[in-house]
């Protein structure tokens, strides 16, 4: 039975630059901060940084696989208060967890909690989905 | 600094896109996606994004691109999207205003499959100082 306070199983994803080149050829995002370190630290970024939207995407396939399709989503935001910092050669974590916020009817609010290295790095993230 | 005027403008894209089996997969795949009958939820930000900056860069609006980092992102999704749709995108600069020498621009995407809406989405794009 889903119901407000209904806690999500937690899951961890590990990110790596091959992770962000991938992201970037599929996203048409090639922004180079994403992929070269010189330039992220030439535009005073602490190393490479993951695009928001690779994380979001990640976010959003810890949804759609609690709501059972990619076809089950209704809403999703978030804000991108802190990046995931990718250095070379490494693999980052990215941490999600989700709690049941609302059910209307057969529409579920999730907040979303996503840390890397243990600090939050999306803010207000919720999504609405229809649970199969 | 954006254009003052170009506040509440609507620009639609060139042509619609046909959204292919091959670039659903590609996305798919980085997120370990599967089952790649229907997009991903985030899928269309290519199609999004993509136009944002065609109409941002223009001459009379101005904005540099090369600054620009993504502040917050919303989907509503009407109609998922999957492979052979063909869909039109019109796009909204909906405010703009500086903080603390951050241009800060809000951006909305309308995906259409003919006349049917399918997706809404919100950006927040900073430029950042």
């Amino acid at each position: 039975m889903i119901s407000v306070g209904t806690v999500l199983p937690s899951k961890i994803i590990y990110l790596d630059r091959a992770m962000l080149k991938a992201y970037a050829d599929a996203s048409g995002d090639q922004n180079p901060i994403h992929q070269n370190e010189e330039f992220a630290l030439s535009v005073g970024l602490p190393n490479v940084i993951a695009h928001g939207m690779l994380t979001m995407a990640l976010v959003g396939k810890y949804v759609t696989d609690w709501s059972g399709g990619t076809d089950t989503v209704k809403e999703f935001g978030a804000r991108f208060i802190k990046p995931v910092i990718v250095p070379a050669g490494e693999k980052v974590d990215l941490t999600i967890n989700g709690t049941v916020a609302e059910v209307t009817g057969d529409q579920i609010k999730i907040d979303l909690v996503a840390t890397s290295a243990g600090i939050k790095v999306l803010g207000m993230a919720k999504a609405v989905v229809i649970k199969k | 600094m954006l254009a003052p005027d170009s506040v509440g403008r609507t620009f639609a894209g060139a042509d619609s896109i046909t959204i292919s089996q091959s670039e659903i997969d590609a996305f798919a795949a980085v997120i370990g996606e599967v089952n790649t009958d229907i997009a991903p939820p985030t899928f269309t930000i290519r199609i999004s994004l993509d136009q944002f900056q065609n109409i941002l860069t223009k001459p009379e609006i101005n904005l540099d691109w090369s600054r620009l980092v993504h502040g917050d992102q919303k989907f509503e999704i009407l109609s998922p999207v999957k492979a052979g749709d063909s869909l039109s995108c019109s796009a909204t600069i909906e405010s703009y205003r500086v903080a603390a020498g951050n241009e800060i621009v809000s951006v909305r995407s309308d995906l259409h499959r003919g006349a049917e809406l399918v997706i809404s989405s919100w950006s927040t794009l900073v430029v950042r100082a």
